[in-house]
């Protein structure tokens, strides 16, 4: 194998994301790539202006950072923040931990899967929710608690609540 | 004169509508024709009073909660803006006894406040702990923070001087200040009601710290489930940029210091420390092996400092005020105040700042009230999910660092969670091993495998298959997990397993 050298520099990955997609992730190169351990605030971005990290993003990602793709993936893999396919309209996360648990999150969690019919990572048919669990949202005083998009928190919710959180989400188009 | 009035922009107070009612304030003063000042301060840490909103009178500050949106018109039919009598009135915030029986020194800010602004922040006391450490030698200032006895306040407990001494003491032309704001233990939210709510505070701590040891650049990184924390955070800093007290010339001074957030990605592990030096490389965030210490290679291989946000956020009291005001709260080897986080099944849940020295049980009766159910309170955990639980024969053990660690518990980040009595042991075992093998790293067996055997193993003991031969089972893989994990979160997985097993076995037993 040839190594990477500046005789002999790597030609540019093919892109094979669409256009509107493409500049999204040259942006979000372009605004970070020089900062200290650019990886994350790229990732960050590129699923903050995309709503997802596209697999075909990997390879120019890889290439801008000097970085091979098996360790782009292997950090997109590592995380639970991002995600490589599109989500629902509303990313609705559930927190799983002990303090929720100790108001009832147990039942709210099987709840939300029987009453949406999907398990954690999933999108309703509809594609109005995507499910998610969560370790802790700091609201622990006021469980169970549930975040909707970046930063919507809802507290005390009861399953009754969220019904009615999920009858508004559906209505509401992104 | 236009009335200040304060309405939290704490998440578990937006969470409960504060924003609403900001919004319902706002337009039926605009309405009335009364002229007021809206204020988005911290929370006061009493979520059961949230949205707690407080009239800023010449007399002291009143407050009035919970106030929903719909409270609003009624209040001001009342006059509430001039301190009137109301159903939802308090009196005087700071004499509501859960408050009143505080110690407030790293919190003393917090709810007081707007939280982003510098003239607020310099009012109550904030920069004066800075402009002392501009004056002083780095060997000076980590004296003083020696002295004063501070503890990581993060789960260790590491003596905060004796690592910054090691910084110091290394040789290097770039160093680093990290604070830990990955704050992921359940049941845990003072880091982000300090960030939240008096985040320059934190920014003052963290330039000490780099004035300390000779560091020119700091990083906060935050849980990416913060996203509230985040925002004020950067408000800050950047208010803190254009007033001068970060970049180059700090308050007129030749020194620097830089100061940036970083978000993290949803990764537990990451609390712990060599896992956040990885992952703010840009890497996967796997534990490394000490040695060597962060203090000597941390963030990309230079002497780094890295705290917790209420270790980082305690220093500038210290340096305002000296070691030994510090010093002089709490017992025995655990000095100053802890900001304890009453969570989980109480009526009372919110965040008690104390010195060292309180009981479990005053703080889950006195201040907590009882459980939040009215059920009786069966078990509570501390120190996080890595933490045990405790029945009510362990609830008059002190909480302190010494005390815990005798019961064979730990105090880690001060969260108290309280399960009643329908809360199901055996569970809430299985849920600490499934927790360890969804958020380990992976990097060493004992952790990786372990805990998944640990699922199985309690299943078979659930299904009453081998019961007595799993229950070996499950002691011995306590002791691999134990003594052959490579960090915390496989080593102190098996404490919260082991504590269930130990006071709890009647949940163990075979079902019908």
């Amino acid at each position: 194998m040839a190594r990477r050298t500046a005789a002999q520099p790597v030609s540019a990955p093919r892109d094979l994301l669409p256009p509107d997609i493409s500049a999204k992730v040259r942006a979000a190169l372009h605004a970070n790539r020089d900062r200290p351990g650019a990886l994350l605030p790229v990732l960050h971005a590129v699923q903050d202006s995309v709503g997802y990290v596209p697999d075909d993003a990997v390879p120019l990602i890889a290439y801008e950072l000097n970085l091979s793709r098996a360790e782009v993936h292997g950090v997109i893999s590592f995380y639970h923040h991002f995600r490589t396919h599109p989500p629902g309209r509303h990313v609705v996360r559930i927190c799983r931990a002990e303090a929720c648990q100790s108001l009832g999150a147990r039942a709210l969690e099987a709840h939300a899967k029987k009453t949406l019919g999907i398990g954690f990572h999933e999108t309703t048919s509809d594609g109005a929710i995507t499910l998610e669990a969560v370790y802790c949202l700091g609201n622990c005083g006021c469980g169970p608690s549930v975040l909707v998009d970046p930063d919507t928190l809802h507290a005390r919710m009861t399953p009754e609540a969220f019904d009615a959180l999920v009858g508004e989400l559906r209505e509401v188009a992104k | 004169m236009s009335t200040r009035i304060c309405v939290p922009r704490d998440a578990t107070a937006l969470a409960l509508g504060a924003d609403a009612t900001a919004r319902a304030i706002e337009s039926e003063a605009r309405r009335r024709g009364i002229d007021i000042t809206l204020v988005r301060n911290g929370s006061r840490g009493m979520f059961w009073l949230e949205p707690l909103v407080e009239i800023d009178a010449p007399a002291g500050r009143i407050g009035y909660g919970p106030i929903k949106a719909a409270d609003v018109p009624a209040l001001f039919d009342a006059g509430f803006e001039r301190g009137n009598v109301h159903g939802l009135r308090l009196g005087p915030v700071e004499a509501i006894p859960f408050f009143e029986k505080q110690e407030r020194l790293t919190f003393a800010r917090v709810g007081v406040i707007d939280p982003v602004s510098v003239e607020d922040y310099r009012a109550h006391g904030g920069f004066r702990g800075l402009e002392n450490a501009l004056a002083m030698s780095g060997e000076d200032i980590v004296k003083a923070v020696t002295d004063s006895g501070l503890r990581g306040r993060g789960g260790a407990a590491f003596p905060a001087g004796i690592k910054w001494k090691t910084v110091l003491g290394t040789d290097s032309p770039q160093k680093y200040v990290v604070c830990n704001a990955d704050e992921g233990d359940s049941g845990t939210f003072s880091d982000r009601m300090l960030m939240e709510g008096d985040p320059l505070c934190l920014v003052e701590g963290m330039t000490i710290a780099g004035l300390a040891v000779g560091a020119t650049q700091g990083y906060i990184y935050l849980r990416s489930e913060y996203p509230h924390a985040f925002r004020a955070l950067g408000e800050a800093i950047a208010n803190a940029y254009a007033a001068g007290w970060l970049g180059p010339g700090i308050n007129g001074t030749s020194r620097r210091f830089d100061l940036e957030v970083r978000l993290g990605a949803g990764a537990y592990i990451c609390g712990e420390e060599t896992s956040l030096l990885d992952s703010l490389e840009g890497k996967r965030g796997q534990v490394r092996f000490k040695p060597p210490l962060p203090a000597i290679k941390g963030l990309f291989g230079q002497p780094t400092v890295i705290n917790n946000v209420i270790t980082l956020a305690s220093v500038p009291i210290i340096l305002d005020r000296g070691a030994e005001y510090y010093r002089d709260y709490g017992t025995g080897r655990s000095r100053g105040t802890l900001p304890l986080q009453l969570a989980g099944n109480l009526k009372h849940t919110g965040l008690v700042e104390k010195a060292f020295g309180v009981t479990l049980r005053e703080l889950l009766y006195e201040y907590g009230g009882g459980s939040y159910s009215g059920r009786p309170i069966r078990a509570v955990q501390v120190g996080g999910p890595l933490g045990a639980y405790l029945p009510e024969s362990q609830f008059d053990t002190i909480v302190d660092y010494e005390a815990f660690a005798a019961i064979g518990a730990m105090l880690g980040h001060g969260g108290i969670v309280a399960f009643d009595d329908t809360v199901d042991m055996l569970e809430q075992a299985r849920y600490a091993m499934e927790f360890c093998a969804i958020e380990s790293c992976g990097k060493c067996t004992p952790c990786r495998i372990g805990s998944t055997r640990g699922v199985e193993v309690i299943d078979r003991i659930r299904a009453g298959f081998e019961r007595e031969k799993n229950i070996v089972l499950l002691k011995d893989l306590f002791e691999t997990m134990r003594y052959g994990s490579l960090c915390a979160m496989g080593g102190l997985t098996p404490d919260p397993v082991r504590s269930a097993l130990e006071y709890f076995p009647e949940d163990f037993e075979v079902r019908a």
